[in-house]
Order: structure tokens, then C-alpha cells, then sequence
């Protein structure tokens, strides 16, 4: 075991990877030479060799499409957006033609490859370093959605999801990169090296694909969270004084709808909380799925607490982001007999 | 919206292009060379001395069907008799099909009519294991290396034995056995595709290459950039088609290429080699093919073809072109019709003749009348034998999640 930061966790998972698959391949700007932006690749063409992973120019569509190609070479690309906000280039590529090779040719031709990018915001990224788009990859048969929270986790998602034969998006939300933030921009972040999920383990392991996680256990209700979410409500039952139970969720697609069911069964209410715009996204779905299936056990209406169905603002991002405050005060209402 | 601070400035005036559409005779095709005219540049020739080809045309061929000049590929005899065969076998099988979406049998159907040399000079050019990744007009590719009418005709009919078990239009094929990527039906795409399979190939110390197609319309789209940028940046091995047919459904090629260029202009601002090369003439597109091939297997990076040639039949099946093409415009095509000079030139060097031809012709047109039947007999999407709807869930992923085996129960059984 050792303490890693979520961008030291990646890193690692790429190194074993790609130790242990000469097919493994990784590209994207500034990648190669610097080792990314959010130094997710640093080292690896040091390590690997320009063939292993190397620069791209600047153009998502090319890398994603390059991508699609070598899959059906035979390879196994690894690659980074830089922001998620910048994949709409690549989109065609990601649901035209990665998500639905396999289906279209019968599987005669296949696109195993994950497309890495950091989501969301709390960087003063503004409109254009900020997004959140899960829902526009969750809405399109045959792509494999991840949201990582924790170093733990993302290592052995991203080995899970490299070795994985199906097109995986792997989605990083970046204010979670260094510490778990629980959404109090305005407090020191606790450092992953002080936190349990901050203990990774060296080499080899994977994290099935479709798995939820009971982040907390609890009682008075269930959260349904993933990503940078999964600490904002940690805090916020805290602060509540509400033992809520909170399932990190990590896959979206596929969904663990047991650990779902059987959470929402047991406490009885249900909040759904993330960072992307509310209308139509990913949380719509999840409530849809627990009135399918919970009804009769619900003791209350199913509350979600999103982002506004507003570009991101720059400098009103924390009133945008959905903090300790707006899920806190969503417990209680939830809460009230 | 007319603004008045400046009264003296010129009002600004869009233009858009006007070519000949309609009743107008059709416009000349420009930039023609005489057969043999083009020099053959060595493989590894500076890309500013090639730039120069760029608004003349390679050919082989002369009015009388005799080969000519440097570019004059070095095949048999037996070799231009299978690319004759073959290329009259495309035109057999389009016209079958053709026939058959007229009396109902399919949905929906694409010729390659006039356009047969490009595939099938160039699948034969290349080698086994090299990858093509082609638009929806090259079934030449298949039909040349030897895959079964039977099992495209299955595909077009999307019958219960369809390999892509009616999940596709017709005529996008998949066969990865034959070299033939997976067609999308979205344009361009597979263009980057191609450029990526390419350095895949290159980054394994791979010995096979890929080809890229691409209509002339397509290029305008941004795939068809960042291949270039990529297959330059890269040095990829890798050869980029692009086929003027001179129209994107209704609209003429001036739309996507700009006012004086040439589509093999495009290759220059990339560093690319680029040919333009006259498509309807199979020894020149063997002849072109073959030196890019070459020139992508001697690690000298990518070569761009322009092939001009001519879409003489509809877009698609859906298509009326009576509403916007000028009349007699294959007859007044420069460059005539593909089989028929390749004939000309096998009746010029004495293998060939009348008699062997229609010999030949009505022996091609049993083999696609008979292998109709066949496919015919495993029944049509119009007649409704197209295997389980059951199916449609397979594929989406390596293994079925939960949530496709839940839906595919609400399916039902009978389905």
C-alpha cells in the first residue's frame, strides 16, 4: 500500500497497464512529453518509450478517431481530453463510431478503448473547464460510463476499464484529484494522504465495471452519489446530523440497480445529487429507476440536487455547485415526517 | 442592417458558386493531361516537385486504348482480364440489385456505376492483410478480393443468414477477412480511421497498410482535416482516396473544394504527396495505387489520390437526379466509361474481342442471376424472414449488462 493522490492512483494504473500489455497505447495533448496538464501521464513515455505514449496535435476528433482505428488494429488506447469540456469534436467519433462498431459489424470489428477526461468544476474554470456531460455518454448504447472519486478507486477502475473489450469513457472530477472535497471551497483540503480511500495498493487489481460502493452506511436515508458528490454528502449528513446511507455509484453504465434498490428499500427515502445540469441528466434516470422499483417503500418524494440548468459561471461558481448547504438542506427536507 | 458609420466602404458580397445544373450543358472538366504526358516521380521525391502534378492528370491510357508513358503498370495480360472481369461483375451485380429494388425485393440500394476501376485497380494493387476503410461506393474492393455475392447479396437483403444480422442499410458491408472495414453511414469518419489503423500498424512493427476513402463532397467535413494532420504529423503508411465523383447527392463539387483548387491541392499545405489521377483508366489507378502503396511500405510516410472519375447512376435509390444533373453528361464525360477502356485496350494489344467479351458478359451476368437465387431463397426484409428481432441486443456490448437482458425480455419471445 501506499498514499497517492487521484492523479498519482491514474498514473499508476497506466504504468501497470501498460507493463503488462505491450498493446496498451497513450495519446492525447500533452501527454507525451510533459505528462498531461493534470500530470496524469507524467513519466510514461519516459518510462515506455514516444511509442507507448506520445502528443497529439490539437484536435479531439483526430485523437478519438485515431483511436477507433488502432482499437481495430488491435490495440488498446488509453487516451486524455484534456477537458471534458473539449470532447464535443471527438462526439461523432465517441457515439457513432466507437459505441456502435461492434453492434454494426456483428462483431467483426471492435473499439476496445477508454477515453479519459476531467469533469467538473470549482477551478474557476468557467464555462469551457467545468462541465460535466456523464448523461450525454450514459444516453448512448453500447459506451461504458465511469465517474471515479477516490484514488482507490480509480486505479483499479482504470486498469478494470483498459482491460475491459467494450469502449469505456472515464470521467474524472478534477476537484477531487489531491483530496476528497467535500464542496467547503473556502476550508484547507484534507490531503488524500489523511484519508482511508488515499491507500492504494501497489500493482495489479481491478474494480469490476458495474459495481456500486456503500461509501457510508446509514439509516434515515440513501444518497445517490458519485464522484466529488460522494464527499459533499458526507459532509453534509455530518453537518445534518443525518446518518444517511451514501452509495457511490462509480459505474453508470452499467448501473448497480441491486445496491440501489437495496439501499432506497432499507432507509425508505431518496436524494439524488450531482454537479451536471439537472434537466435530463443522469440523476433523471435514477430517479426513475428507484419509483420503478422502490415506490411502496418510499416514505417520501425522491429529491434531486444538481447543478442549474445554466452554463457554469466563472465567478459564481459556488453558487452553481451543488455544496454542503443546498444537499444538507435537501436532507432535512427529505427528513421531515 | 445596414450601418452608416462608414458611407465609403465597399458592401461586402457573398459568393456562391453557380456551376452547371439543370438543363445547362455540364461544366468542362478542367486540368486534363494527355495519356503518358505525367512524369513518374521517384518514391521518395521531394513533396514541392510532386505539388507541381497537382492540376494535370496521370494517365495510362490513349484514345485508342494504348498504354502510354512512364506510368504504364508492369501486370499480365491475365491481370488486366481479371480486372476487367471483376469490374464487369460490379456492374452485373448493381444492375441485379438495382432490378431488384424496382420490383420491391429490397429497401434501399447504391450503385457504383462509372466509378468501377478505382476499387477494383486498387484492391488488387494491395495485399493481403492491408486494410481498406471505404465509403459506400466501393464494393469493387470485395468483389475483387473474391468474397462471396452470395453473402453481400444476403447483407443487402438483410435475410435471416445477413452476417450483420439486418442491423445495417444495405451495401454496408463489414469483412475484415477481405480488408474491408466496417462502413459507418456517417461521412468521413472512417477517414481518421483509416490514418489511425495505419500507426497502429507502424507502432506494432506491422508490414500492412491501410486505405482511406473519401468522397470529394465529404472533405469539407473536419475527420477529413485531422486525418491529414495526423497522417502527416505521423508519417503514417497509409493511402488517402479521395474519389471525385464530381456530386455530393445534388450538389456539385465546387462546395466542398474552393474556387481554383484542385481536392489534390489539399495534400501540399500538409506535406502529403498528392496525385490526381484519371480514375476511369484501371492501369493508371493500378499504376498510382501501387506507387502509394509502395511508397507507405518503404516507411515514406502518406500519398493523397485525387481520382477523377464520374457518378453516372443516382445517388441511392432515394435519389431523382433527372431534377439536377445536365443532360448527356456521362456522354460528354472526358474520360468515358471505365470497362469499356480497359476493353478497348485488351481488343488493342490482341486479347480480346467481341465474341469473348459477350461470352464473358453473359457468363457474369448467370453467376449474379444465380447467386440472387440463392440469397433471395433465405427470403428479404420485404418478406419478413430476417431472423429474431431478439438479436438487436447482442453486439451493443462484449457481454449483455442487466439492463439489455431486462428490455430484451420486455421484447418477448416471439419476436
Amino acid at each position: 500500500m501506499t498514499a497517492m493522490t487521484m492523479i498519482e492512483a491514474i498514473r499508476d494504473a497506466h504504468l501497470v497497464a501498460m507493463e503488462r500489455d505491450p498493446k496498451v497505447v497513450v495519446f492525447g495533448e500533452d501527454v507525451g512529453y510533459f505528462g498531461g496538464v493534470f500530470r496524469c501521464t507524467h513519466g510514461l513515455q519516459e518510462r515506455f518509450g514516444d511509442h507507448r505514449c506520445f502528443d497529439t496535435p490539437i484536435s479531439e476528433a483526430g485523437i478519438v478517431g485515431a483511436a477507433v482505428g488502432m482499437a481495430a488494429y488491435g490495440l488498446r488506447p488509453c487516451v486524455e481530453i484534456q477537458f471534458a469540456d473539449y470532447m464535443y469534436p471527438a462526439y461523432d467519433q465517441i457515439v457513432s463510431e466507437a459505441a456502435r462498431l461492434r453492434h454494426r459489424s456483428a462483431g467483426d470489428f471492435t473499439s476496445p478503448l477508454v477515453i479519459r477526461m476531467p469533469t467538473g468544476g470549482g477551478i474557476y474554470g468557467g464555462q469551457t473547464h467545468s462541465q460535466s456531460p456523464e448523461a450525454l455518454f450514459t444516453h448512448v448504447a453500447g459506451l461504458k460510463t465511469v465517474v471515479v472519486s477516490n484514488p482507490y478507486d480509480a486505479k483499479g477502475l482504470l486498469i478494470a476499464a483498459i482491460e475491459d473489450d467494450d469502449p469505456v469513457i472515464f470521467l474524472e472530477p478534477k476537484r477531487v484529484y489531491n483530496g476528497p472535497f467535500d464542496g467547503h471551497h473556502d476550508k484547507p483540503i484534507v490531503p488524500w494522504s489523511k484519508h482511508p480511500l488515499g491507500e492504494v495498493p501497489d500493482g495489479h487489481y481491478t474494480i469490476e465495471i458495474g459495481k456500486a460502493r456503500v461509501h457510508r452506511e446509514g439509516t434515515d436515508l440513501t444518497v445517490l452519489a458519485y464522484g466529488t458528490l460522494v464527499h459533499v454528502a458526507q459532509a453534509a449528513a455530518e453537518e445534518q446530523g443525518i446518518d444517511a446511507e451514501i452509495i457511490d455509484l462509480r459505474t453508470l453504465v452499467p448501473l448497480d440497480v441491486d445496491a440501489i434498490v437495496h439501499s432506497v428499500q432499507k432507509t425508505g427515502r431518496c436524494l439524488v445529487v450531482h454537479e451536471a445540469t439537472r434537466t435530463s441528466g443522469f440523476g433523471a434516470e435514477l430517479s426513475a429507476i428507484v419509483q420503478e422499483r422502490c415506490l411502496f417503500h418510499l416514505e417520501a418524494p425522491i429529491i434531486r440536487v444538481c447543478g442549474w440548468d445554466t452554463p457554469y459561471p466563472h465567478a459564481h461558481e459556488w453558487s452553481y455547485f451543488p455544496g454542503p448547504e443546498r444537499v444538507g438542506n435537501a436532507m432535512q427536507e427529505l427528513m421531515k415526517p | 442592417m445596414t450601418r452608416d458609420n462608414d458611407k465609403t466602404a465597399t458592401p461586402l458580397r457573398l459568393q456562391i458558386p453557380h456551376p452547371a445544373r439543370g438543363q445547362h450543358p455540364p461544366d468542362q472538366v478542367r486540368f486534363i493531361s494527355r495519356a503518358g504526358e505525367m512524369p513518374k516521380p521517384a518514391l521518395d521525391e521531394k513533396v514541392e516537385r510532386i505539388a507541381l502534378m497537382r492540376k494535370q492528370l496521370v494517365r495510362v491510357l490513349d484514345d485508342d486504348g494504348q498504354a502510354v508513358g512512364p506510368w504504364v503498370p508492369d501486370i499480365t495480360t491475365e491481370e488486366k482480364l481479371q480486372g476487367l472481369r471483376n469490374m464487369m461483375l460490379v456492374r452485373s451485380f448493381d444492375a441485379r440489385l438495382l432490378r431488384a429494388h424496382r420490383q420491391g425485393k429490397i429497401s434501399f440500394y447504391m450503385q457504383s456505376l462509372g466509378e468501377e476501376a478505382i476499387a477494383c485497380a486498387q484492391q488488387r494493387a494491395l495485399r493481403p492483410g492491408d486494410m481498406h476503410f471505404p465509403t459506400y461506393r466501393q464494393s469493387g474492393l470485395l468483389i475483387s478480393a473474391g468474397y462471396p455475392l452470395v453473402t453481400m447479396m444476403n447483407q443487402v437483403l438483410s435475410n435471416e443468414l445477413d452476417p450483420l444480422h439486418g442491423r445495417q442499410l444495405p451495401v454496408l458491408y463489414s469483412a475484415k477477412s477481405h480488408g474491408f472495414f466496417s462502413i459507418s453511414g456517417n461521412l468521413a469518419t472512417q477517414y481518421i480511421q483509416a490514418v489511425g489503423w495505419a500507426m497502429a500498424s507502424a507502432l506494432s512493427g506491422g508490414t500492412e497498410i491501410a486505405s482511406a476513402w473519401i468522397g470529394e463532397g465529404a472533405t469539407a467535413e473536419s475527420d477529413f482535416h485531422a486525418a491529414l494532420v495526423f497522417a502527416s504529423t505521423y508519417q503514417a503508411p497509409v493511402i488517402l482516396n479521395i474519389v471525385n465523383n464530381h456530386w455530393a447527392i445534388s450538389t456539385p463539387e465546387d462546395f466542398a473544394r474552393g474556387a481554383s483548387a484542385t481536392f489534390a491541392d489539399r495534400g501540399y499545405g500538409f506535406s502529403i504527396p498528392a496525385l490526381r489521377v484519371d480514375g476511369n483508366d484501371y492501369l493508371a489507378v493500378y499504376a498510382a495505387s501501387q506507387w502509394a502503396a509502395e511508397r507507405a511500405r518503404t516507411n515514406l510516410g502518406p500519398t493523397l489520390i485525387e481520382w477523377i472519375t464520374l457518378r453516372v447512376g443516382a445517388h441511392s435509390t432515394s435519389d431523382d437526379p433527372s431534377v439536377y444533373r445536365p443532360p448527356n453528361e456521362a456522354e460528354s464525360f472526358p474520360l468515358g466509361d471505365p470497362v469499356e477502356r480497359l476493353r478497348q485496350h485488351l481488343e488493342f494489344i490482341g486479347e480480346w474481342d467481341e465474341d469473348r467479351h459477350q461470352t464473358l458478359q453473359s457468363e457474369i451476368d448467370t453467376q449474379v442471376a444465380e447467386a440472387f437465387a440463392e440469397a433471395e431463397s433465405h427470403g428479404s426484409v420485404k418478406t419478413g424472414d430476417v431472423g429474431s428481432a431478439r438479436t438487436m441486443f447482442d453486439d451493443v456490448y462484449a457481454e449483455l449488462p442487466r439492463h439489455l437482458l431486462e428490455q430484451r425480455d420486455m421484447l418477448g419471445d416471439s419476436a
